[in-house]
């Protein structure tokens, strides 16, 4: 009961409390880059989900039995980013052979998220804070919802504002930063949950 | 020494990566929720990106251009380590503020862009430079920020009490949402320089070219931040001519020059990728994709820029 209690506290944690994009700015420029509207939000959002928890998976494995195993931690960081693209790559060819459906659906995000610091944040993350595999795998998935939480909302919002009066200067990019800045302020209200 | 001087000038002033060019946003908001982190972050980048520059450009003629990439994020993931085990042993307290975000220096889209776009092709010295007058530039822009919201988030600057007791400190800006609005105020600044210039007559293009939404007419190809919008996606083929296009006025005679010269370079060489490092798999990916990317894209002129042709490729097939 208590692992399920941790996995638990660790998955509203991830998600809501310190939400990957709006309190630990992983992940901003596909945040920013691709919130116009809901829908291609929510495609990348799933695309992110995917990647970064079998990213978490694997960068764990990789720590725990090969990395921890010959005592060479501090390599993690160099290992890490080229296991992660690696591991982009070979999801994409897999997709696109084994389930072209799925990857007609998100393809065209895979590359981006690539080297989204987001993904090497988790894992050097569950790293830093010493989790297991399992846990590492949870934490990621939390991460990536709450990637996906934040920039559907953002894209709702901005389709709102599309069609506002804004003054020139703050048209485009930084009418979004302020957005995002309010959203910031709202997801500091869950700091109570945990 | 001239160039050297040309180089410290153009990354502080006339490329600054932050109020300039807008690259590398992450640790930008991450760290600067006061002056002395900023200038830490700022410092630790430099070194960095100086010292990738110096290596880089040492073995520019050394690394096959197919696999480049990876051989770059090695040499800063290598950098990278280091200055984190020497920031863990001698400034334990930086490391600690600083925590996830040095490591994620590798993922900084300055780096990779400067090692792209001067490193790999000029000579070590001016390399050097470059990166250092990149790493000022940046650490300026940070230390500025990080001053902005420790002065209104705190009332103190680099710890020091500045502000008059009745001063009421917005806690906010020292927070998460904080870093939004100064940004904010920074791309809304930006944006009023740009109009004013452009009613003028004046060059523009480069002010905020850098992570900003507009990635599709992003000059920095190397950039590995770049996304995809969804309306660039749609605009099918047409979307990818203009960051090359770009690039070669970007970059200045130096690269503009460098496709050629690598593409005649890249076949001697390939047969010593093989063998030269252990990051085989990620090496002999990139060289797949790359290949597959020329089969389909037919444009040998085009032997640059592998992460642009996957992208070509990725986009015909739809």
């Amino acid at each position: 009961m208590e692992n399920v209690k941790e996995l638990l506290l660790i998955l509203i944690g991830s998600s809501l409390v310190s939400n990957v994009v709006l309190s630990q700015f992983l992940g901003l420029c596909p945040f920013l880059g691709v919130s116009k509207k809901t829908n291609t939000a929510a495609g990348m959002g799933t695309a992110v989900i995917f990647v970064i928890t079998l990213a978490s998976a694997v960068a764990g494995v990789i720590y725990k039995y090969v990395l921890q195993r010959f005592h060479v931690e501090y390599l993690r960081t160099i290992v890490f980013i080229l296991v992660i693209a690696a591991l982009v790559q070979f999801v994409e060819m897999f997709l696109r052979k084994a389930m072209p459906a799925l990857y007609e659906a998100l393809g065209v995000y895979l590359p981006l998220i690539t080297t989204n610091c987001a993904v090497l944040g988790v894992a050097i993350t569950n790293v830093q804070k010493e989790y297991g595999i399992l846990t590492g795998i949870v934490n990621g998935f939390a991460t990536a919802v709450g990637f996906t939480i934040a920039i559907v909302i953002l894209a709702g919002i901005r389709e709102k504002l599309e069609y506002n009066d804004i003054p020139e200067s703050f048209r485009g990019m930084p009418l979004v930063l302020l957005t995002a800045g309010l959203m910031a302020i709202a997801f500091c209200g869950f700091s109570g949950l945990l | 020494m001239n160039k050297a001087g040309e180089r410290l000038y153009n990354g502080l002033v006339k490329e600054n990566p932050t109020f300039v060019l807008m690259l590398g946003m992450c640790p930008t908001l991450a760290v600067t929720t006061s002056a002395m982190n900023g200038l830490g972050m700022g410092l630790t980048t430099m070194v960095v990106l100086a010292l990738s520059n110096l290596i880089i450009s040492l073995l520019r003629n050394m690394i096959p251009n197919r696999v480049r990439i990876p051989a770059f994020i090695v040499i800063i993931a290598s950098f990278v380590t280091a200055v984190q085990l020497l920031l863990e042993a001698y400034i334990p307290s930086l490391n600690k503020s600083l925590g996830v975000y040095i490591p994620l220096i590798v993922v900084n889209c300055i780096i990779l862009g400067r090692a792209e776009s001067y490193a790999y092709s000029n000579p070590p010295v001016p390399s050097l430079f470059d990166g250092i007058g990149m790493g000022l530039g940046f650490t300026f822009a940070l230390t500025c920020i990080g001053a902005v919201r420790e002065l209104i988030g705190a009332g103190e600057l680099f710890g020091f009490a500045l502000m008059p007791d009745s001063f009421e400190p917005v806690r906010i800006f020292g927070q998460a949402p904080g870093a939004f609005f100064v940004l904010a105020a920074l791309v809304a600044l930006q944006n009023y320089i740009k109009n004013v210039r452009k009613k003028k007559g004046k060059s523009y293009e480069k002010i905020g070219s850098g992570c900003t939404e507009d990635c599709v007419n992003c000059g920095d190809v190397s950039c590995k931040k770049r996304f995809y919008d969804a309306d660039a996606v749609d605009k099918g083929g047409q979307a990818i001519k203009s960051p090359s296009e770009k690039k070669s006025g970007k970059g200045g005679q130096a690269t503009e020059s460098s496709p050629e010269k690598k593409s005649g370079k890249v076949n001697q060489e390939q047969e010593s990728a093989a063998e030269e490092r252990g990051e085989k798999s990620a090496a002999d990916n990139m060289q797949e994709q790359d290949r597959k990317g020329s089969m389909k894209n037919e444009s040998p002129r085009e032997a640059g820029h592998v992460a642009e042709k996957t992208q070509a490729t990725e986009k015909e097939e739809r």
